[in-house]
């Protein structure tokens, strides 16, 4: 395909390019003060911010479909992540352990996956406009299901049989679900280490396939439809797209992504907070997006992957940068909570101004149009 | 099957009419293939309706259908949707663009038909999971663009074109249809350059020589007559005249559009103010209003009268009282009794003493879920603290409700508002009562400047007197200036001292309301862009 022509904006490019990366730069700048007064060697951080792409990237890629299809961030990935646990939680019950495992629980995730994501995709079908605050919603909601099933239901309704993740009162599910048995089974599958650092070449590689699945699908007739869907609504369905279902399996694709994420994620921990483990993932996997650069509306591979890159060095850096200068290693966890939740606020808000700022662009436009018309007709 | 001799299209006595309001009655047309119609009339005169039951448009059956019968390729048909007008071989591009913003002119073109490749996923997967063919894509794309020939470039970015290019787009996404047998341009050239319009009208004679036919609906009359094989004027629902393109002239088809006979009727008060002082002076404005773009317009108004915009829709005249009170972005200078008036402030407006009543009746003027009580004081105490008692010396504000009942029963029996009590809510009032009560609200304001914007809009006839009645009374009793802005020409002359008619977002010319309607039709064509 020939590469798209766009007039080129006027302004100055140096201008333009901060104003449109305002949240990107923020963030270099930011790790750029605090990677010296962590003391970290390069090395040591290398090292981390390499398993951290492994461990999250692909559960990041998930967001980016939905993206497409003009529903937003979603929130709702947590479902799938909550699907991926129920899955990691048969697994372990079962004790089938190591890459076996970890593929069993990636198939075991589907079913639960699709069940959620039909479910979410309805609900944001009927609150079309306001995607992101329902799936934001729908989280919590579903999050309430998921103890009731796992604390109550797990046991007496559903068989699980391992004392080692049942709770001793006879059912319910632990705290934590030790996965020790496939900690890492992942990384260190085909893993290389290049000048001390670990490079999980499996991990990566299971990666690369789902990108080039996202980029493949973009030219696939249904990713052209949820282009389509994602910019206008109105016209797809003029042009006899299918708008509703489109969205649907938007969501359930992302939910299915999710759930494998999640279950990478947690092999590369190796335990499993059965309670605590979901709550915030959405909300970091979104952060870490929107500081690679990416907007409601816009997002591609490159930002997922600058995004992880910055948003976990800031998470490596801040505690101990944060220790240096205040002397309480406390004030750099908080910190890099409440950068969280500024970011995804930041992006919220520059996403309409930007939308504004384009609408009142075209007001100047036709005032401009009028001054060079009367110095024509004075002439 | 196809009966060479038989008509492409024709029409035989449909009727439509929207909840006893006629708005189409015996139509009759016929349409040769490759035969170019113009169809024009003013807004209002049932264009488009007749163009959206003929493209099976959901509208029509919510509404409860049409009768007659219409016949295409000699078959009675009677679409369900426009899907199936599209089938058959009608393509419409419609006064909207509906173009998705994001893609190339290619991509748009070939909307949901993309020509596709089968891959290993879609033979698990099903056919959504085919890649598209980007080469054939481009082959068909190139394809359509030469029928229409007019240039546009195929890898362009729809948000990054020029207006005209966004329109050839959708033309040109009609022409890649193979089916293709009747396009419907709907105001195509309304958008466009000379230069553009100029290639289009080309493009039309080119599509009429492949065999296909146009209804090609304009206001710019000279244009009909320079492409079309024959004219159909229609006016208040009716065909009023089917004549040979070469058999007529603008001035003919201008006093068909907007003449009837009720020059008679429209009784002249109009009085001669132009010794007054001036009110209102607006200078070099622009207004942003998506669909009529206000484009540097200066206007006087003077004390005391009635002064009418009117213009063809999308024109613009709706953009000026938006522009003025604020709703839409706008700039240039206004001045109100000697006093500029901060532009995109709607509570300066109002405190100033100017009031607004919206053609949005139910967007912007009402509170329908709320008591006519509410929904006439509520801008009064909000602006003017009226209708407020004041406790411990004006700190706490309470709300007068007596005062507020007297107050909305004042102007229900003035207006003649038909409503069950002062607590009914907005939205069980019928239309025209709704009307009034947006009145009410103004005229609580007790203002010295009053816009009215579409006042009789989707009412009816009697309760179309009434409000204009009413708003007459307003200027003569109160000495409110009054601009009313109307589609309906003869509306606007049977209550206004001056009639401006705008066209092209620019005032066109100022006349004496008792000058002929004919005058006015000239104005409204003139500029049109």
């Amino acid at each position: 395909m020939k590469k798209k022509k766009t007039l080129r904006p006027e302004g100055n490019p140096i201008v333009r390019f901060i104003r449109n990366n305002t949240v990107p730069i923020m963030f270099v700048l930011i790790c750029a003060v605090c990677i010296p007064l962590s003391g970290f060697s390069p090395s040591y951080l290398l090292n981390e911010i390499v398993t951290r792409m492994g461990r999250n990237i692909f559960l990041i890629l998930c967001l980016l479909i939905p993206i497409m299809a003009g529903m937003g961030l979603n929130f709702g990935m947590t479902l799938g992540a909550m699907a991926g646990e129920i899955a990691l939680i048969f697994v372990a019950d079962w004790q089938i352990w190591g890459i076996p495992g970890v593929i069993l629980a990636m198939i075991l995730s589907i079913p639960f996956s699709i069940l959620l994501g039909l479910l979410c995709g309805k609900l944001l079908n009927m609150s079309k406009g306001r995607e992101m605050i329902t799936s934001y919603i729908i989280s919590f909601f579903i999050n309430g299901l998921y103890q009731l099933v796992v604390l109550y239901m797990m046991g007496p309704i559903i068989p699980i049989k391992h004392f080692s993740i049942k709770l001793p009162r006879g059912y319910g599910i632990r705290n934590t679900v030790s996965l020790l048995n496939m900690r890492q089974v992942l990384d260190n599958a085909l893993s290389v280490t290049i000048a001390g650092v670990k490079i999980p070449i499996l991990t990566f590689a299971i990666i690369a396939v789902l990108c080039l699945f996202v980029t493949w699908f973009r030219k696939t007739k249904l990713g052209q439809d949820m282009r389509a869907v994602g910019q206008n609504m109105e016209v797809a369905r003029a042009a006899g797209i299918n708008v509703e279902r489109t969205r649907l399996i938007s969501i359930v694709i992302s939910t299915v992504i999710a759930g494998f994420g999640m279950i990478i994620y947690l092999q590369n921990m190796g335990n499993l907070s059965t309670y605590s483990s979901h709550s915030q993932i959405g909300m970091f996997c979104i952060a870490a997006l929107l500081v690679g650069g990416a907007s409601v509306d816009k997002a591609n591979i490159g930002n997922v992957f600058l995004g992880v890159i910055l948003f976990h060095t800031m998470f490596i850096v801040a505690p101990s940068a944060g220790a240096k200068i205040t002397g309480d290693s406390m004030i750099g966890e908080y910190f890099r909570v409440f950068i969280s939740y500024g970011v995804i606020t930041v992006a919220l808000v520059m996403y309409e101004a930007k939308k504004r700022r384009a609408k009142s662009l075209a007001g100047h436009k036709l005032a401009q149009d009028q001054l060079t018309e009367d110095k024509e007709a004075a002439q | 099957m196809t009966n060479t001799k038989s008509p492409l299209l024709e029409m035989r006595n449909v009727k439509k009419d929207f909840y006893g309001n006629q708005v189409l009655s015996d139509i009759n047309l016929t349409l040769q293939a490759g035969e170019v119609l113009g169809l024009c009339g003013e807004n209002g005169a049932g264009k488009s309706t007749l163009m959206k039951i003929l493209f099976g448009m959901d509208v029509i059956r919510e509404t409860g259908g049409y009768s007659g019968d219409i016949l295409f390729n000699g078959e009675k048909v009677n679409f369900a949707s426009p899907f199936e007008a599209l089938e058959a071989g009608i393509g419409m591009v419609h006064q909207e663009f509906s173009l998705i913003p994001g893609f190339t002119a290619t991509e748009n073109i070939l909307l949901n038909r993309e020509p596709q490749r089968r891959s290993v996923l879609s033979e698990v997967f099903g056919s959504r999971l085919n890649t598209l063919n980007y080469k054939e894509m481009q082959r068909r794309s190139a394809e359509a663009i030469e029928k229409l020939g007019v240039h546009i470039d195929a890898d362009m970015v729809i948000n990054d074109m020029p207006v005209g290019h966004k329109q050839f787009t959708e033309i040109a996404r009609e022409l890649s249809k193979d089916q293709l047998k009747l396009l419907i341009l709907d105001e195509p050239t309304a958008v466009l350059t000379e230069k553009e319009a100029e290639a289009l009208l080309d493009s039309i004679r080119n599509m009429s020589r492949r065999g296909i036919a146009v209804i090609f609906i304009t206001h710019r009359l000279h244009e009909i007559l320079s492409v079309c094989d024959r004219v159909v004027v229609m006016r208040d629902g009716r065909v009023v005249r089917d004549v040979p393109s070469g058999e007529t002239n603008v001035m003919d088809i201008t006093r068909w559009m907007v003449g009837r006979d009720v020059d008679a009727a429209a009784q002249n008060e109009a009085r001669d103010l132009s010794n007054e002082p001036t009110i209102l002076s607006i200078r070099n404005l622009w207004v942003d209003m998506p669909g009529e773009i206000v484009r540097n317009v200066n206007l006087d108004v003077k004390k005391g009268e009635i002064l009418g915009i009117g213009g063809l829709a999308g024109q613009g005249k709706l953009g000026i009282p938006n522009g003025i009170m604020g709703l839409y972005e706008a700039g240039g200078t206004v001045i109100f009794d000697g006093k500029e008036i901060p532009l995109n402030n709607p509570r300066h407006c109002l405190e100033a003493n100017l009031a607004f009543v919206s053609e949005d009746r139910r967007g912007v003027g009402l509170l329908l879920d709320e008591s006519l009580e509410w929904n006439v004081a509520f801008p009064a105490m909000q602006i003017q603290g009226k209708c407020l008692k004041k406790l411990l010396g004006g700190l706490i504000k309470w709300r007068d409700e007596k005062a507020i009942t007297d107050l909305t029963n004042k102007y229900i029996k003035e207006l003649a508002i038909k409503c069950t009590s002062s607590k009914q809510k907005a939205k069980e009032l019928s239309g025209g009562n709704q009307q009034k009560v947006c009145l009410a609200k103004a005229f609580a304001l007790e203002p010295k400047f009053l816009f009215v914007s579409e006042p009789t809009r989707g009412i009816d006839v009697g309760a179309k007197a009434l409000v204009l009645e009413a708003l007459k009374r307003f200027n003569r009793e109160n000495g409110v200036t009054v601009v009313m802005i109307s589609s309906e020409l003869e509306e606007l002359r049977s209550i206004c001292d001056r009639i401006a008619i705008v066209s092209g977002g620019k005032i066109a010319g100022i006349l004496p309301a008792t000058e002929p309607s004919e005058k006015f039709g000239e104005l409204m064509v003139s500029g049109v862009r």
